[in-house]
């Protein structure tokens, strides 16, 4: 597949009016269909910055941004946004409308008849997993995490390619966080759109991401790439030290036990003779996790009540060298 | 103290004065509305003009609400006496008063409940493709409306006050049976009059104050649903 | 116009205006000392009680109540209900019924303030007084009032001005003040002397809100407190 990507930044800078430092330096990146890019950082390197330049909430100061083949700078800037989803961590829904009516914003503007908005809103309903009750209320009347989804389903109205997300998930509490970072997968294996999301949190960006871009002060690119090419690989001190001193337990959960490498155990045994077991859709980390509980003895890897075979710490480490 | 004497056994209130005057004082409470309404329709009139000016042009705000809160703080009856000599004792001199009077609270609750809409819902609003004119009408506008319409009512409070005082250039609404009760203040009939216009005048406000109340909530039903729950 | 004008200045010039019980100079005087007095003791009536009762965080519907209801009463019925009332009690016309009426004017809006501003006063600055072992006494005079002042000047102000004004129809109950150029040039239809009076009154009251003003500003840069806290006026 030689598609060109949903996105292209290239050689993108900006530097704000009164200030002497770039916030974002000669950026390029490419966003494919169907693709999650994850910008993350610290704070002032640009990531929000970078976002907003793509649906023109900022002009860029030099380069070109595409979206969908053309140059955003020569679509008309109101065209431009109609088409690209939009979801930060405030959500912003209008206070003085319905649910209904927030998510018809877009739709509306795009002047699409009534029996067309309503089927869209059925459609987003289940989508995003909303209970019709809600569809009458006011965002007042909701809870953080329904804000959230509402907030999701609007920038989805009107399908559009592409949806840029700004921390979406930073002021909801852990739980609520981790449903809906599992729910925007779910909905992404259906949707495929291009997706940039923006995010100061590197365990999110690994855990959403399929590719990463880490940015450092003044927006630099310091590496772009999947999560286990930065894991495994990380380009230089910066971006080791962003991932993080734990970088190979991280590694371990992107990766899943892989059959062919087991130890083999007796075939045909039932899953409750075992001492320990663990599923055979579990990551290496969850495989450590039950070696190292069980005091490091081997542990059992089942499916559906039938053993496999047996995962190893030298296993495990095998994987991660190779 | 021969007025102490002279009135201390005579009632305050005459009811028999009422019940004769129930056409003159409708009339009366007619006129102090239409005073009122006038005075804020155009104030609010003026005061938009103003605010649109000063949020286009920030800088003109400190300006504008530098002069309204001028004209705030002259009291009403040196107000009026500036422009009788000018405007004589008319209708026009009593509203340009009770105009001036408006600017100051309705500028500043135009401006503020503009300025005050939360930035992530303009960000949201900017992101899904809103002209600059469709999110101030659709968006910006209706979500002002609450600090707008509490502009409106202590707007229209304080000018119902005020009214009673333009019975000193001729006209008054309920204010002018105040004025004559104060010229014949040691008569029953003086007292009675002074309380026909203060009371009413009083329950004019709260009138007025409460149904502004009732148009808010009805213009603003995402505020006060919540408060059910 | 200029005719008018001309009249005016003529006025201001005359001598006969600068002298006597109605000259200038005494009707100023008269007008200052009564707004001077109707604060002071409001504000000995309002500060103490406002206080109090937000200390104790009691009296906050109390304080609502008070302001809705003093902005629907209009001066002009306040100054006129209190010349019967002044009169059945022995005390007369003139003097009495002005003060009574700007007293009733003034509290609210002294009181409410003062309310709002100790209110305001953050919780954990008062519990780490509280805490460092100060008696109630010292917190609301060492705490609370200090960190309030900005907004209880705030009140100050409003009820000053409205004082200014209100002291004017003070003349249609028989006292004197500045008012009574107004009210007399009105009955003799000398609209000279009702401009020149309303012209005095208007820059008291300005003068008035910008002394008010400064001090305000003087408190906040003082304490520079950064909690304004909204006043309720």
């Amino acid at each position: 597949m030689s598609k060109s990507p949903m996105i292209t930044l290239n050689d993108v800078s900006k530097r704000f009016v009164g200030s002497v430092d770039d916030a974002v330096t000669n950026l390029s990146l490419t966003v494919d269909d169907g693709e999650i890019v994850t910008l993350v950082g610290p704070s002032g390197c640009g990531k929000t910055t970078t976002l907003r330049m793509i649906n023109r909430l900022i002009e860029p100061s030099s380069g070109t941004i595409t979206v969908a083949g053309s140059d955003v700078g020569t679509v008309p800037v109101h065209e431009l946004r109609r088409t690209i989803g939009y979801v930060i961590q405030q959500v912003g829904l209008f206070p003085h409308r319905t649910v209904r009516q927030n998510i018809a914003t877009v739709p509306s503007l795009l002047g699409w008849d009534t029996d067309h908005i309503g089927s869209r809103i059925d459609e987003l309903v289940d989508l995003v997993a909303i209970d019709r009750s809600i569809l009458g209320r006011y965002p007042l009347e909701l809870s953080g995490g329904q804000r959230q989804r509402v907030g999701v389903a609007r920038a989805l109205a009107a399908d559009p390619p592409v949806l840029l997300m700004d921390e979406p998930f930073g002021a909801v509490d852990p739980v609520v966080r981790g449903h809906l970072q599992g729910e925007l997968l779910d909905l992404q294996s259906r949707l495929h759109k291009a997706i940039v999301f923006v995010t100061h949190d590197i365990d999110e960006a690994i855990l959403v991401g399929d590719r990463i871009a880490i940015l450092n002060t003044g927006g630099i690119l310091e590496q772009f790439g999947t999560p286990g090419e930065l894991l495994a690989r990380p380009a230089n001190q910066f971006v080791a030290d962003f991932l993080g001193s734990d970088r190979a337990i991280k590694r371990l959960s992107l990766l899943p036990i892989d059959v062919s490498l087991l130890e083999p155990s007796l075939p045909g045994t039932a899953a409750d003779q075992c001492m320990a077991a663990i599923d055979v859709g579990a990551t290496l980390k969850e495989a450590l996790d039950a070696i190292v509980s069980g005091n490091g003895r081997d542990v059992a890897v089942c499916a559906e009540d039938v053993c496999v075979g047996t995962v190893t710490i030298d296993m495990i480490h095998r994987r991660l060298t190779e | 103290m021969s007025l102490v004497a002279q009135t201390s056994n005579q009632p305050l209130i005459v009811w028999d004065w009422i019940g004769r005057n129930l056409t003159n004082i409708w009339d009366r409470t007619v006129e102090h509305i239409v005073l009122t309404v006038i005075a804020v329709g155009i104030g609010v009139l003026i005061s938009a003009g103003l605010s649109l000016i000063a949020l286009r042009w920030r800088r003109s705000y400190s300006p504008i609400t530098w002069v309204a809160g001028l004209l705030y703080t002259i009291p009403s009856l040196a107000l009026f006496t500036f422009f009788v000599p000018f405007t004589g004792l008319s209708v026009l001199t009593a509203e340009i008063g009770l105009v001036s009077y408006t600017l100051l609270i309705l500028v500043r609750n135009m401006v503020t409940g503009i300025v005050e809409v939360p930035s992530e819902v303009l960000e949201a609003a900017d992101a899904m493709g809103y002209s600059r004119r469709g999110r101030f009408l659709r968006i910006e506008l209706p979500l002002a409306l609450p600090v707008i319409i509490t502009g409106i009512r202590l707007a229209t409070v304080t000018i119902i006050g005020l009214v009673t005082i333009t019975s000193l250039i001729g006209l008054g609404g309920l204010g002018y049976f105040i004025n004559r009760g104060l010229q014949t203040f040691s008569s029953p009939i003086g007292t009675t009059q002074i309380f026909v216009g203060t009371v009413l005048s009083i329950a004019l406000a709260v009138t007025a104050d409460l149904s502004l109340v009732g148009v808010e909530r009805i213009l603003t039903p995402w505020r006060t649903r919540r408060i059910g729950r | 116009m200029s005719q008018f004008v001309g009249d005016v200045v003529a006025w201001f010039a005359d001598p006969v205006n600068w002298t006597g019980s109605n000259g200038v100079p005494n009707r100023v005087w008269e007008h200052v000392q009564m707004s001077v007095l109707a604060m002071v003791i409001a504000t000995a009536i309002a500060v103490p009680i406002a206080v109090y009762l937000a200390h104790r965080r009691m009296g906050e519907t109390f304080v609502v109540g008070i302001v809705n209801l003093a902005r629907a009463i209009p001066s002009f019925g306040v100054i006129a209900v209190a010349l019967p009332i002044t009169i059945r009690m022995g005390l007369g016309l003139g003097f009495w019924p002005t003060l009574l009426a700007l007293l009733f004017l003034a509290i609210p809006p002294l009181f409410s303030n003062t309310h709002a501003g100790i209110s305001g006063v953050d919780q954990a600055t008062v519990e780490a007084a509280e805490g460092m072992g100060m008696t109630n006494r010292q917190v609301m005079t060492g705490v609370e009032i200090p960190l309030a002042m900005p907004i209880m000047l705030v009140g100050a102000r409003v009820a000053a001005v409205q004082v200014v004004a209100t002291a004017t129809l003070g003349a249609l109950v028989a006292w004197g003040g500045l008012g009574r150029y107004i009210i007399d040039g009105f009955a003799t239809q000398d609209l000279v002397e009702v401009f020149a009076g309303g012209l005095l009154v208007a820059v008291l009251a300005v003068a008035t809100e910008l002394l008010f003003s400064l001090a305000e500003r003087l408190v906040r840069r003082r304490y520079h407190s950064e909690q304004l806290t909204r006043s309720t006026v």
